[in-house]
């Protein structure tokens, strides 16, 4: 093994990611109404509890039954095959959605969750966090990461079911109620 | 500080507000100078070298909380990043591959009908990971403003020509070895609004996966010797010398192609690996042939 290498640094996405970044369904991890897919949704909020116009989020995540995909074709999405992985614009009025399923536990016992990487103008580097589904309280409470958490900021991490089957969950880059964001280093 | 910098900031950045809000602000509170911007730069860096002196560990990455680039005023989180270990799909990438991107889509001066305007330039490097292994299948994707400085996102209203032949989308997969190699035109500076008279430095956007989605990088190349560094609030947001130098590509005239373009290599580096790594897993064999 060789020496370790010092990364890269990042920078913000910038404003004018929008004619680049995006592609055709790139936010329909499977299309809407196909058997089994649910639509995520939120909203993006700056320290001024006002939107946020111009982030993109991408998402990745197991399968519904917990395995890691490892498919290529989410470029070209062909309606069948599901990678785990899409990204999604916000809009003007800062929501975003994506169409996928509930992921499952990558091992028993495990909260199920998906992992979120976050890019917006006026943000200097990407963001990692995490939506965890808010069915299973045990996982939940047995989550290495959420018990390491005050129980208002483990709150953040946790979407909301919403009555169609959909989940919701907010991101807010500052406040009292600012989203945990994560370090993995 | 003006009391509300978000009504501010957005119409200092042409991007039309979300919901209709109170222009209390008067205009000209807004404009202020590159020497306001670069006051604040320059104690900012004093400050950071004063503390390396002082034995502070050298930063790496850039400031989330950087005031002089006013837009992330309220957009960077005010706790602390919480420490998480990766966990199963965190240690795992999305898999790209020929299907996903043709091989075409690396030339950026081949997708309109004519020729592009300005310097015909070759970018090529690898990107690697911390262990130094080739981040072998991955999708590099690249964005930029043409020759003039002009992005042909809408939003851009930089009073510069569009170029009809110029798009400044391309897309790779990395080879085995982790290279990649992009065809393009020198992209020009172009102004902002962040204060008066403020301008970017010549930049092509950088879009970066690993082998782990912790690796995930969205990062700006650089061209060696622009004067507009010490200026930039959004290269200043990475306080240390050594760390902005890597975002600068080097000229390299074995990559020159004579009568053709000329040669830029900037290597990347990503963060990790935090996973243990198979033989194959590090040479790429896996993923391209669903």
């Amino acid at each position: 093994m060789s020496t370790k290498l010092v990364p890269t640094p990042g920078q913000t996405v910038g404003p004018f990611y929008g004619y680049a970044l995006p592609f055709e369904k790139d936010n329909e991890l499977l299309p809407p109404g196909f058997p089994g897919s649910i639509r995520l949704q939120g909203t993006v909020y700056d320290g001024a509890g006002h939107t946020i116009p111009d982030a993109i989020l991408e998402i990745w995540q197991p399968d519904a039954d917990g395995n890691v995909v490892q498919r290529t074709g989410s470029l070209v999405r062909d309606g069948y095959t599901f990678t785990g992985w899409g990204r999604g614009a916000v809009g003007n009025s800062g929501v975003f959605t994506f169409t996928t399923v509930n992921p499952g536990p990558t091992k028993p016992g495990a909260a199920p969750f998906i992992s979120v990487a976050l890019f917006a103008r006026g943000l200097t580097n990407r963001l990692f966090t995490r939506i965890y589904l808010p069915e299973d309280t045990e996982a939940l409470a047995n989550d290495p990461l959420l018990s390491s958490l005050d129980p208002e900021r483990r709150k953040t991490l946790i979407a909301r079911r919403d009555p169609d089957g959909g989940l919701t969950w907010d991101i807010r880059l500052q406040g009292g109620d600012e989203t945990v964001f994560l370090d993995f280093q | 500080m003006p009391e509300d910098i978000n009504a501010e900031l957005e119409s200092e950045e042409l991007v039309p507000p979300a919901e209709p809000k109170a222009a209390h602000q008067p205009l000209d509170k807004a404009i202020e100078s590159q020497a306001d911007l670069s006051a604040e730069i320059n104690a900012m860096g004093e400050a950071y070298r004063r503390a390396l002196k002082d034995g502070a560990q050298p930063e790496t990455q850039p400031r989330l909380d950087y005031p002089p680039y006013r837009s992330s005023i309220l957009r960077h989180p005010t706790k602390s990043l919480q420490h998480a270990d990766p966990e199963t799909i965190e240690l795992f990438s999305p898999a790209f591959g020929h299907q996903d991107v043709h091989a075409l889509e690396s030339d950026l001066t081949i997708q309109h009908n004519g020729e592009p305007l300005g310097e015909r330039i070759i970018v090529s490097g690898k990107v690697l990971d911390g262990d130094g292994r080739p981040v072998a299948g991955q999708l590099v994707e690249i964005w930029q403003a043409n020759s003039s400085g002009r992005y042909i996102h809408k939003r851009d209203q930089h009073p510069a020509p569009i170029d009809p032949n110029f798009t400044g989308i391309g897309r790779c997969i990395t080879g085995p070895d982790g290279s990649y190699r992009f065809i393009t035109i020198k992209p020009g500076a172009y102004p902002w609004k962040n204060h008066l008279n403020a301008w970017r430095p010549a930049h092509i956007h950088f879009s970066l996966f690993g082998a782990e989605f912790t690796q995930r990088i969205i990062t700006q190349m650089y061209f060696p010797g622009d004067q507009l560094f010490p200026l930039d609030p959004i290269y200043q947001t990475i306080v240390d010398q050594d760390a902005r130098d890597r975002l600068v590509a080097t000229y390299d005239h074995s990559l020159t192609e004579p009568e053709w373009a000329l040669g830029y290599n900037w290597d990347i580096v990503l963060t990790g690996p935090k996973r243990t790594w198979t033989e194959n897993e590090a040479y790429g064999d896996a993923g391209d042939e669903e």
